[in-house]
């Protein structure tokens, strides 16, 4: 089977890539571009740790193909800072400690930025239903919700 | 692999500071790594001429291998390399064997998802394509997954002719292990209660379920020697095991461990490392194999499901005049110590006059079950407090009081053998009881749980070594994978007994070459024996710079003290000099000796035990028989908390999982002996949304056994949980509730049968 030519761009750099029509967009930022930061922990959809955003929508990678990614835009985690300062969220995750192994991490960081873009001033229930998507077996996610909640307020007041 | 659990010898390392640095909350040194999506993990890492492997499974739950004809996945293109059980190495000891047998099937396959070969390729998708081709002629044999029809003498016998130690007449072939615990004369205790109350329960099996799969990398070269990458829990067991099992020398092998995501005991045993390990061997090329989520839950050990009966027996005003505890575990289709654990922590929490506990381990067609924090206490503990709470019910007596009246303290002869030194039982019951959480009003419909909690600890073999920087920084290495902070809480002790400040530390986790040797990251032991060992490796430096000082103040090295960060003049004839800091002696080490270092090995002892209390508020809708948590507070004694928030975040997390167990999660097996529910989407572990913020406060009642006074905390917080829970739910429900998970209909069932 012949693969496919993908002409895509990657927290804001053009990539290009050749791509088997079954991979998922997870295998080819994982195996071919070699963006690790969104990870695989089912494969099926279920637990959120590849959330990418496609578009400016949250999505789990390794539901999407590779091939639907031509002509598209895709952020992962490793486009959250800006060079050696860390997005708000990001900050906000170290100062509440809102991690134990950190392998939902980048997932959770993904979709919380999607969820404030949509909406900045979210209740508690919001954010939990939000990240609903997003399994952390380590914390518990009360310190995720409150770090979350502190970045949106934070960055309403800047 | 069998951990011995020693009891906290009264210790006399600990002694009363004020402290700098230990108590703060600064930013973990891997944070920045983790969420920038830097830090590698065990899927993250490639390497050059990388093949992929995956795993053939059995699609039957019980079934003797009658041949495996693997010629046509090797006439595959693309296919490099194929093993079975042929290519590894026959064991001493029968523990390594069960685990090398269920890393790949000898004989008979004992699960659904049992391991029986495995194809190294140059993708995944050609490995997979290969294992279509390999013929497996299987013998079908009747199977059983329950725990009490494992006992059964109708029941088909998993090992055939294996013999089992001290079993007593009348147990069927599957019961591997049988344990007794107690003291004191139970039927005399029974006769001086005014109330007894007898009942039985049952608890599903639960998986550890870590967000990251297992997953390794491993290569060898034609000169024997070997390179593991692998997410794991211990890389020098790993190191240990995969040699063993292929049959090399322990120091040709080295195993660096992964970042690691998640572990909860999961990660305390083999599965892929030594099969990619004979891959890479048979091949000469580097072999990466990762687990599918779906073989997480077939192939990769959950804890143990049990069935227990419990008798207590109380007077009218809430003393417990005996216990008697009868456990029966199943953890799958290998020998495990998870049922005598539970036997051990059951009345853990009480001081009795009588008690009694007897634990079965039965043999199983599931998977061979792993640690799972604070493996067997969960579901003895639920069953122990849920009893506890009826009586309290019955008696009209508060829960609280009735503990406090009956708790375990320094002195109590505790009911599995050894006697209590310091412990917070009785001040964290007493933290629960003033809590605004116990006296604020329940609406309708809803219910109070309170449960206590236990957890021995562990302690075991730690090494760590540290560099003194010529820049007045410090290196430190210590041996145990950090899967929640650990390496915070190494650097926090380091700079607390150098008297520097905590950024000029820096620890890391080596690898098995690193330094010497380490148990794995389990029993709740890192922040305790590594932080021991951490604090001592200090001191050893602090003794070599105090010297150096002496030599260049031409005084006795005696007459030397380290104080905040330097070396002093001690005493009126010492001379007067001024203070010569770390810095200072690290920039001249080579003038005056060499470089400095301090290290330490130990088998650590005394961890010191840990308990918790839970209190629950649930609502449950007797229409759906849904379950909503509304509250949550965790109280629980860390001896001293290092860096509360990550403490915090063990209690939290803890609490959640239980929570899980509690409500939701469950391995569910058809009449065919096959998993049903092997993913995410129908195994459902807690989510952000059905939770409310988890409380907790943390008790400090120091340990003696640690110079800071430390206790490990990592387990105790999933021990409580159950009962808390199953009380509120019984409270809420109006009708007891005795099997786990309470799922909406089961707790509708129950309400009915009530009616």
């Amino acid at each position: 089977m012949s693969k496919i030519h993908v002409s895509t761009s990657i927290n804001g750099d053009a990539v290009e890539y050749l791509c088997d029509p079954s991979e998922t967009l997870l295998d080819v930022l994982r195996n071919r571009v070699g963006l690790t930061g969104a990870k695989e922990g089912c494969g099926s959809g279920d637990c959120g740790a590849c959330s990418v955003e496609l578009d400016g929508r949250l999505v789990c990678s390794c539901l999407v193909l590779a091939a639907e990614a031509e002509g598209k835009e895709v952020s992962t985690v490793e486009g959250l800072a800006d060079g050696d300062k860390l997005h708000i969220l990001q900050q906000k995750m170290l100062e509440h400690a809102a991690l134990q192994c950190g392998i939902c991490t980048p997932g959770i960081l993904v979709a919380a930025k999607a969820l404030l873009e949509k909406n900045p001033d979210p209740t508690e229930t919001e954010v939990r239903y939000w990240l609903a998507g997003n399994l952390c077996r380590c914390t518990g996610y009360d310190k995720i919700i409150r770090a979350v909640m502190d970045a949106a307020a934070e960055m309403r007041g800047a | 692999m069998v951990t011995e659990y020693k009891e906290g010898a009264a210790g006399t390392e600990y002694s009363k500071r004020d402290f700098k640095v230990v108590g703060t909350r600064p930013p973990r040194p891997d944070g920045v790594d983790k969420v920038t999506g830097r830090a590698l993990f065990g899927a993250d890492l490639t390497a050059p001429g990388m093949l992929h492997a995956t795993i053939l499974r059995s699609p039957h739950a019980h079934a003797r291998i009658v041949s495996i004809d693997i010629s046509g996945a090797l006439a595959l293109d693309g296919v490099k390399a194929v093993v079975t059980s042929n290519d590894f190495v026959k064991q001493g000891s029968s523990g390594n064997q069960d685990t090398l047998d269920n890393c790949m099937a000898r004989g008979k396959v004992f699960y659904d998802g049992h391991a029986v070969a495995a194809v190294a390729a140059v993708s995944v998708k050609v490995a997979n394509e290969a294992l279509k081709l390999i013929k497996v002629e299987y013998e079908v044999l009747p199977h059983v997954t329950d725990v009490d029809a494992g006992m059964l003498d109708s029941a088909p016998v998993l090992h055939e002719g294996r013999k089992f130690r001290n079993i007593p007449e009348g147990n069927n072939a599957n019961v591997s292990g049988y344990w007794e615990f107690g003291h004191g004369d139970t039927d005399a205790g029974f006769a001086k209660a005014d109330i007894i109350v007898e009942r039985s329960f049952k608890t599903a099996a639960t998986h550890q379920g870590y967000i990251e799969p297992h997953a390794t990398l491993a290569t060898m070269g034609p000169d024997g020697r070997g390179e593991i990458w692998a997410c794991t829990q211990g890389h020098y067991m790993v190191r240990d095991m995969a040699a063993a099992f292929v049959g090399m020398d322990t120091s040709q092998l080295r195993v660096t461990p992964s970042e690691i995501g998640g572990g909860f005991g999961g990660k305390t045993t083999v599965y892929l490392e030594p099969v990619a390990l004979a891959l890479a061997k048979k091949s000469g090329r580097p072999v990466k194999m990762v687990m599918t989520r779906e073989e997480v839950f077939r192939a990769s050990g959950p804890t143990t499901s049990s069935s227990t009966d419990v008798k207590i027996g109380m007077t009218k005003d809430g003393r417990i005049t005996a216990g008697q505890a009868k456990l029966r575990y199943q953890g799958g289709a290998y020998p495990n110590i998870t049922a005598m654990l539970g036997a051990m922590t059951a009345f853990a929490a009480y001081d009795l006059d009588a008690v009694q506990t007897l634990a079965w381990n039965v043999l199983t067609n599931r998977p061979k079950q792993a640690a799972y924090r604070a493996p067997g206490a969960p579901m003895a503990i639920y069953a122990v407090e849920s009893v506890v709470d009826e009586l309290c019910q019955k008696l009209d007596l508060d829960p609280i009081d009735v503990r406090l009246m009956n708790a375990a303290k320094k002195g109590t002869l505790s009911s599995y053998g050894p006697t209590f030194d310091e412990i917070g039982l009785v001040a964290t019951l007493e933290a629960a009881k003033a809590h605004p959480h116990y006296a604020a009003p329940l609406g309708p419909n809803q219910g109070r749980g309170v449960s206590c909690g236990f957890w021995f600890n562990f302690a075991g073999n730690t090494s760590v070594s540290m560099g003194i920087n010529e820049d007045g920084t410090v290196s430190v290495i210590e041996g145990n994978p950090d899967i929640g902070g650990s390496r915070a809480s190494i650097s926090m002790m380091a700079a607390e007994e150098l008297g520097i400040p905590f950024d000029k530390v820096r620890t890391i986790v080596g690898d098995t070459n690193s330094i010497g040797f380490n148990d794995v990251t389990d029993g709740s032991r890192v922040t305790f024996s590594v932080g021991l060992a951490t604090i001592k490796a200090a001191r050893a430096a602090i003794k070599n710079m105090c010297g150096r000082a002496a030599q260049v103040w031409g005084i006795d090295a005696d007459a030397v003290d380290w104080v905040d960060g330097a070396a002093v003049p001690m005493g009126h004839n010492a001379g007067e000099f001024p203070p010569m800091t770390l810095a200072e002696i690290a920039k001249d080490s080579a003038k005056t000796g060499g470089p400095i270092a301090g290290h330490h090995e130990v088998n650590a002892d005394g961890a010191g035990v840990s308990f918790g209390v839970h209190l629950v508020d649930v609502e449950v809708d007797p229409e759906t028989g849904f379950t909503e948590i509304k509250r949550y507070t965790v109280f629980q004694d860390a001896g001293k908390a290092i860096h509360p928030d990550y403490v915090e975040g063990q209690m939290q997390g803890g609490a959640v999982q239980g929570i899980g167990w509690a409500l939701n999660e469950e391995y569910i097996y058809g009449e065919d002996g096959k998993l049903q529910n092997a993913g995410f989407l129908d195994y459902r572990i807690p989510v952000a949304s059905d939770l409310p913020m988890i409380d907790a406060v943390i008790l400090e009642i120091p340990n003696p056994g640690h110079p800071y006074g430390v206790r490990g905390v990592g387990e105790t917080g999933i021990v409580p949980p159950l009962a808390a829970v199953a009380n509120g739910v019984s409270h809420a429900a109006g009708v007891r509730m005795t099997e786990l998970p309470m799922s909406p209909p089961r707790i509708l069932a129950a309400i009915d049968g009530a009616k």
